[in-house]
């Protein structure tokens, strides 16, 4: 084969499925391993309801509501926190990440694949925990539902995207397990209080948390984008 | 063949050429392309077998192809035969052999038919016949126009496979010539 034609071959490129389709085969993939090994899924259940039964100790039922909003964020944030480092552990045993990096594939589909499973996981814990809060706590929405769902919907993409991201870039440290709270809990400051505030306001009818669903909204787009466009960086920097 | 003692820098030059690490200087091109643009005419082995150990050995092959875009499970199984594993075996690959992991991730390496295979250390974990098994595919690949780039110490299973040898020492070329002269 002549050198002008070998190039042309090496050329081509060769990743012809849509990067949407390329990002839901990342998360059918990180679905299957999860069913398979439950790590994830049980260390953040089993965290999630040892705050749960711990706090229902510390209040009486009725006196608990002013905390609430407080409470159920700590318990999803910190499992969270232990999902995502999970997450990626999972991507460094037996070196598959290098697999991925030496593949055509974009490293953004790798991104938006492990958001989106990771975003799969937490909410299914929320709703799993969520009649645990109302036995634990007498716990009643006053305001409207569809607001507390919001909350909870932009809440859970704020944390993930940006826990996705800075678990990405810790995964190489040595203490990754204490790197991804520091990194992650200071820059999600804005993000939950405006969880904390919105949930505490619907749950007790005072207020209206149409503000802090804005300021969610605009959260999730820009820390969205932001990592989005720097994810590549992060995964290929040694 | 990439040659050299330990830490002479063989799997660190596989890794630059593969896009895993950045050349300090200069750029890797693969026939005339920048390495990081040839990404799905490289296949590239390393000594841990990057598979997913909760998968079976389809279902990871299944999820690479889908990275280069192969949809035909016949052409992964063909891989894995083609590497003596049977397609149809449905354990999970953190119950094999580290022989079969071995295996198999050389035939992830090669489901996509490669213009450029790096291997190192293919041979390691393998029993003897496996090895034997290997050379010959990888010289059935080389006859079909495949450059094929490994660091080996078992030197000998290509003794006459090879055609050119590059001796490391301290991240520095040695010497290079033809394999004859190691033979020798």
């Amino acid at each position: 084969m002549k050198a002008d034609a070998i190039k042309a071959a090496t050329e081509t490129p060769a990743v012809n499925m849509s990067f949407t389709r390329l990002a839901w085969i990342n998360v059918a993939k990180d679905l299957r391993l999860e069913w398979r090994s439950r790590d994830v899924f049980n260390s953040m259940m089993f965290f999630a309801l040892v705050v749960v039964v711990v706090f229902s100790f510390a209040f009486e039922r009725d006196e608990s509501k002013p905390v609430m909003g407080g409470l159920i964020w700590v318990a999803f944030l910190f499992s969270t926190t232990m999902a995502l480092n999970q997450s990626w552990a999972r991507e460094l045993r037996n070196g598959v990440l290098d697999a991925y990096r030496v593949s055509p594939a974009p490293a953004e589909a790798l991104f938006l694949g492990k958001v989106v499973g990771n975003f799969i996981l937490v909410s299914l814990l929320e709703c799993l925990m969520a009649p645990l809060f109302v036995v634990f706590y007498n716990l009643t929405s006053v305001g409207p539902l569809w607001q507390l769902i919001l909350v909870a919907l932009l809440g859970t993409w704020a944390l993930v995207v940006n826990g996705t991201f800075f678990a990405a870039m810790s995964i190489r440290t040595r203490n990754r397990e204490l790197m991804l709270p520091l990194l992650l809990l200071p820059i999600s400051i804005p993000a939950v209080l405006s969880m904390v505030t919105g949930t505490s306001q619907v749950l007790s009818g005072e207020g209206s948390p149409i503000v802090q669903l804005k300021f969610l909204a605009g959260f999730c787009v820009i820390f969205t984008t932001a990592c989005f466009l720097l994810f590549e960086t992060v995964l290929n920097a040694e | 063949m990439l040659r050299g003692e330990n830490g002479a820098g063989k799997s660190t030059l596989l890794r630059m050429i593969a896009g895993l690490n950045e050349p300090t200087e200069g750029k890797i091109l693969i026939y005339g392309t920048p390495n990081t643009k040839a990404r799905h005419n490289m296949g590239y082995m390393a000594h841990a077998p990057l598979l997913y150990d909760e998968l079976s050995g389809m279902e990871n092959l299944r999820f690479f192809a889908q990275l280069y875009s192969i949809t035909s499970d016949e052409l992964l199984a063909r891989a894995m035969e083609r590497v003596g594993l049977d397609p149809k075996l449905e354990r999970r690959i953190g119950q094999y052999s580290q022989g079969m992991r071995q295996r198999l991730s050389l035939a992830r390496a090669i489901f996509h038919d490669p213009r450029l295979l790096l291997l190192d250390e293919p041979f390691s974990n393998v029993d003897p016949d496996s090895a034997l098994q290997i050379a010959q595919l990888l010289a059935d690949m080389r006859s079909s126009g495949t450059t094929i780039l490994l660091v080996t110490h078992q030197a000998g299973l290509l003794a006459k496979l090879a055609d050119e040898y590059v001796l490391l020492s301290h991240g520095q070329l040695v010497s290079r010539g033809p394999m004859a002269e190691v033979q020798q």
